[in-house]
């Protein structure tokens, strides 16, 4: 035990803490602790009333109890006790348990408020200290409540103890900073202001972190603290190192006012007084001026004080932004500390110089130190420094050095720690893209990129490769070359296989010229790396399979072959099965025409900010990348200003916030106005691209809830929530859809649009079956087609909800073709059905074509807006035997759960017949076929649909969908 | 602030102070976490590191760890020396601080911590004033038992 006993020692206290401290195992601890409890507790119930000083050493040894990390559930009740004793430390340790352990007690918050508000009033300047310091530290809404209207009035009560004020300006902070409600800035705003004034230094030191908070939300009511603040400081840089007594820190004239007062004014702009803006400028200059003089003391805490208040004015003359001459300063400084021996200080020059490279005043100077940084990169130690130094490369980052950061950063990161290297990767992505004069030099890097740090390359990142090569005619060549080149590699990384499948399945007809990288070797090639794939990427060569068939009829046996065998119509995987299906059956029955047509090379894609960016900013958190990217945008036109715009065949690309509405795959009416044309909804979603991230997490699980639920809620954000309930009975189905306005404000010009196409027939109510001949490849699914639909676009994994969307727009669609109408009408009736009634009458193409449920009239809020899908099957009536296996024991039964099973998911419900996939053997594809044939047979069998599907469609919405999976990641 | 922790090289929590509200459990998680991280880097390394969204600054006094969490704009230099300080104070009081006067005199530490720090705020830097009013306070006990 020490030897110490200022104060008050406490015996018991003391013995108990030994004791702990000898314990020799948890256990043990535990028993001791549980004895003193009990022991406490029986003394807290006696009979006895404890004297205070008991009292107070009992509630000590609660308060360490708790502190070692124990539940404490009572006690309270003697500590509030504590607080109402005359004696100091009984008091003073009542405070601290009730700081420590705050409790929501209501009875308890009034007792205890009651006892701050009577030493408040005490006029003892001890107890009012701590009365306010026990605010301070509880700080919660109760006491803002309380005290909020008190505490200014001592702050600025003119016979207020220096400690108090002090004590008071603090304690007002804290409750602001927790309730800033409940603390209005009153009258008394400018008297504080005028603290800044104060003789006390202690006093000037609180009242300037007060006064600093309040300006952020006030800047108005605060002004006048500028002038005051820059005086001040220009009295304290100017000071002898001895004139502010014991406010020296370290040969320092007081470092932490001084740093306040800095951060203070960085609230605020450049002064407007001439006056003061030069004082100001002084008061800088003289801080850079003492960095240069040597050193007072060899402490280090004179360097770092010193230090402390030099980095701050260099915060404040970035801030400022305005004088040319201190940020070069500022950065000759900063270079300075880039060798300095302390790693701290290091560190600290590398997080400066990034602000500093964002002004267009001193990136070329901060430029001046890229060896320096390279070398950091090198040579530092601590992988804190070390991934500042990344930081500041990117910042330094322009046209001029990019070939030269980018080189630095690959090499880096093949060592790289494994903490930072998936920030680097991005870094490098981005700057890589946005300096790129020469586009081939960006497909390299980004090739590199995979072949050094692989693992580490996200989606993002070979998304956008194949965008930018799918938008830039001038790369496709070289991007086809050389990814064919890179696979030749015996043992390349998974993420390469997916950019060159996607490439050469875009573009290997540009390089099928070579012998050496004919049709038949490039397919050769890829199919080797084929098995050692996981299933997403063995997917995507799947379709890179079916382009070749468009692309080289020559290799379309080899493929048919491959997508033949067992190991692809089988496969375990219901997306690759699937895939396989769908694939092989298009290569048979599709015309060239049509396959051309359906296969066609990827249109560019649409322009959006980079994935990439975004992600990093998600990585940095808000702002600090942000704030840089917008400086850097400011610099100057030598930057590529995101992506390149797309060509001319933009004006097929849907609109992001058509797409987003999941209609982007399907043109507007041509009488209806466009998607775009500027509601609400479409405004918030095409001005802000982050609007979409709220979209993501759910929306796919969203979807794929629909496999085996009617009803359930298919998409939801902060604007909107769209559910889908729908009920099946044989051949006959209906849709409801259900769009909630989540917004306070109603949505103006509203526009859902259902497609539908005249292969579709007769719709409930008038159940005019229009009995057109449909084909037995869509038959059987009658009363299940959504389920069909809903099950063919379920598993295509990982998709971003604007895939998702497009997928049940797509499904929407497909129900629509398989009942010939789609109706919208507001669910209460009317005048929308009957305009749609009518329409559907008046239309030429029978009442097909499609539908805008313009829900403007009579509908003007939104706040639940429904639509009605009805829609049956076209004339198939009760059939005796089960279209796919011809079975007659389920003759009626949901065939697209038999689907399902065939395609490996669950059945909805257990009363379906379980045919085994295997059981069924030669009549599954058969079975799957006719499926996805009801699928895929609208689109390419019937020729007056597809022609017309042609004419008015870009052809990105007959995409396949695994091939159309990076468009919609933009 | 937002908090400072005082730790052990053990990994013991020797001391606590917390300037924003959070849960009891989340406090725990909060130091576990701080606790591991900072034990585990090497002696040569810098006093900063990044986490979550908050900046630490932590410096080692021979077996005690004085470990702050401050925010973005906060400067990192005068937090070291907001540490330094707190040393000196505790050093004057107790005359030559250790490990154990902490422990045995827990409040005492929270009671000089209180009167240099406030609300997460620098409220008193001169060394002679803190002491001066623990010491008066002190002498307030002993004038009245």
């Amino acid at each position: 035990m020490p030897a110490v006993s200022k104060g008050d020692g406490m015996r018991g206290l003391a013995v108990f803490i030994s004791d702990i401290r000898n314990c020799k195992s948890k256990e043990a601890e535990i028993k001791r602790i549980n004895k003193e409890l009990a022991n406490i507790r029986s003394k807290f119930k006696g009979d006895k009333a404890l004297d205070g000083y008991s009292k107070k050493k009992y509630v000590c040894k609660l308060l360490f109890i708790f502190l070692l990390g124990h539940d404490i559930d009572f006690g309270h009740m003697e500590a509030v006790n504590l607080l109402s004793s005359n004696r100091y430390t009984e008091k003073q340790i009542g405070y601290l348990f009730i700081s420590v352990l705050v409790n929501s007690n209501s009875e308890l918050i009034r007792l205890i408020n009651n006892a701050i508000k009577n030493d408040l009033a005490s006029r003892n300047p001890t107890f009012m200290g701590l009365a306010l310091h026990c605010i301070a530290n509880v700080g919660s809404r109760e006491m803002a409540e309380a005290f909020a209207g008190e505490i200014p009035k001592i702050l600025v009560a003119g016979d207020t103890m220096d400690s108090a004020k002090q004590s008071a300006a603090l304690c007002l902070l804290r409750l602001y900073r927790t309730s800033p409600h409940l603390v209005p800035t009153g009258d008394w705003a400018s008297r504080v202001v005028h603290l800044l004034n104060d003789q006390h230094l202690g006093v000037v030191t609180a009242a300037t972190s007060l006064i600093t908070t309040l300006a952020q939300k006030n800047p108005e009511e605060f002004k006048t603290s500028v002038s005051l603040a820059v005086s001040r400081l220009s009295r304290i840089v100017t000071s002898a190192s001895t004139d502010l007594q014991d406010y020296t820190y370290y040969f320092v004239p007081a470092p932490w006012l001084s740093v306040k007062l800095l951060r203070l004014l960085q609230c605020y702009p450049p002064p407007e007084d001439p006056a003061v803006r030069g004082r100001l400028t002084e008061c800088l200059e003289t801080i850079l001026n003492k960095a240069q003089e040597p050193p007072k003391s060899k402490k280090v805490q004179h360097s770092n004080a010193k230090n402390a208040v030099l980095f701050e004015a260099i915060s404040l003359i970035i801030h400022h932004d305005s004088e040319p001459n201190l940020l070069v300063r500022a950065c000759n400084q900063l270079g300075q500390f880039l060798q300095h021996r302390e790693t701290n200080l290091r560190y600290l020059a590398l997080e400066s110089m990034c602000a500093l490279a964002s002004s267009e005043f001193s990136h070329e100077a901060v430029k001046t130190h890229i060896e320096t940084v390279i070398a950091a990169l090198k040579t530092e130690r601590d992988v804190s420094v070390r991934q500042r130094a990344v930081d500041l490369l990117y910042a330094m980052c322009d046209r001029s050095n990019a070939q030269q950061i980018v080189a630095e950063m690959l090499s880096y990161l093949e060592t790289a720690d494994y903490s930072i290297r998936e920030e680097i990767v991005l870094k490098v992505a981005i700057l890589a893209e946005k300096y790129a004069v020469d586009y081939t030099w960006y497909v390299d890097t980004i090739l590199n990129l995979i072949r050094v740090a692989g693992d580490y390359v996200s989606e993002e990142v070979w998304y956008r490769v194949i965008q930018i090569v799918i938008n830039r005619d001038d790369v496709q060549g070289y991007a086809a070359k050389t990814v064919f080149e890179s696979l030749q590699a015996p043992a390349c990384h998974e993420n390469l296989v997916k950019v060159g499948g996607y490439i050469l399945g875009e573009f290997g007809n540009l390089i099928a010229g070579d012998p050496r990288s004919s049709p038949l070797v490039q397919f050769n090639l890829l199919h080797s790396k084929f098995h050692l794939c996981s299933v997403p990427t063995r997917a995507l060569l799947l379709s890179t399979y079916i382009k070749f068939v468009n692309l080289f009829p020559e290799v379309k046996p080899t493929i048919q072959d491959v997508l033949r065998s067992d190991s692809q119509l089988r496969n375990a995987d219901a997306e690759l099965q699937q895939r396989a299906v769908e694939y092989l059956r298009l290569s048979t029955v599709a015309s060239t025409d049509i396959l051309a047509t359906v296969l066609e090379e990827m249109p560019p894609f649409p322009e959006r900010e980079s994935s990439i960016l975004a992600k990093l900013k998600k990585k940095k958190g808000p702002g600090t990348v942000m704030g840089l990217e917008e400086g850097k945008r400011e610099r100057g036109p030598d930057i590529n200003g995101g992506p390149e715009p797309a060509p001319a065949s933009a004006t097929s690309t849907p609109s992001p916030s058509a797409d987003l509405l999941g209609l982007g795959a399907v043109p507007p009416a041509p009488a209806g106005p466009p998607p775009s044309s500027g509601g609400l909804l479409v405004d918030v979603f095409s001005d802000s691209p982050s609007a979409v991230a709220p979209l993501a997490p759910g929306s796919e699980d969203n979807f794929a809830r629909f496999v085996c639920k009617n009803n359930g809620v298919l998409f939801e954000n902060q604007l909107l929530q769209i559910g889908l309930k729908s009920e099946f009975r044989q051949n006959l189905g209906r849709m409801f859809i259900f769009y909630g306005n989540k917004t306070s404000t109603q949505f103006l010009n509203f526009t859902p649009t259902l497609i539908c196409s005249d292969d579709l027939q007769a719709t409930e109510p008038a159940d005019q079956a229009r009995g057109s001949d449909s084909g037995r490849g869509r038959a059987g699914a009658a009363g299940c087609q959504h389920r069909v639909c809903v099950g063919l676009h379920r598993s295509t994994s990982s998709q971003h909800p604007v895939q998702v969307w497009r997928n049940l727009s797509e499904c929407v669609r497909q129900v629509a073709h398989h009942t010939q109408q789609v109706f919208p009408a507001h669910r209460n009736g009317l005048p929308g059905l009957l305009s749609a009634l009518e329409a559907a009458e008046q239309s030429p193409a029978g009442g097909a074509e499609h539908f805008q449920g313009k829900a403007s009239n009579g509908h003007r809020n939104h706040q639940s807006q429904d639509y009605w899908v009805w829609f049956r099957a076209p004339g198939r009536g009760r059939s005796e035997s089960c279209q796919f296996c011809g079975s007659r024991d389920h003759p009626h039964q949901n065939h697209a759960d038999r689907v399902l099973v065939a395609l490996g998911a669950e059945p909805p419900g257990s009363d379906v017949p379980a045919h085994a996939a295997d059981e069924q053997g030669d009549r599954l594809p058969e079975a799957v076929c006719a499926a996805v044939g009801a699928v895929l047979a609208p689109r390419l069998l019937a020729q007056p649909l597809s022609a017309q599907l042609q004419a008015r469609q870009p052809a990105s919405s007959l995409r396949v969908d695994g091939m159309a999976q990076c468009e919609d990641r933009g | 602030m937002q908090f400072m922790l005082l730790f052990s090289r053990q990994g013991k929590l020797r001391l606590q102070k917390w300037y924003v509200p959070l849960s009891d459990k989340e406090k725990k998680k909060i130091t576990r976490e701080l606790v591991q991280t900072v034990l585990a880097r090497k002696p040569k390394m810098c006093s900063f590191l990044e986490w979550r969204d908050l900046k630490i600054v932590y410096k080692r006094y021979a077996s005690l760890y004085f470990c702050c969490a401050i925010e973005d704009q906060d400067n990192e230099l005068i937090t070291l020396e907001i540490i330094h300080r707190y040393v000196e104070l505790l050093d004057k009081y107790f005359g030559s601080v250790c490990e154990l006067d902490i422990i045995f005199n827990f409040e005492k530490a929270y009671f000089i911590l209180d009167e240099f720090l406030l609300g997460g705020e620098v409220q008193e830097t001169s060394k002679k004033n803190v002491l001066k009013a623990i010491e008066q306070a002190d002498l307030l006990q002993e004038v009245r038992s």
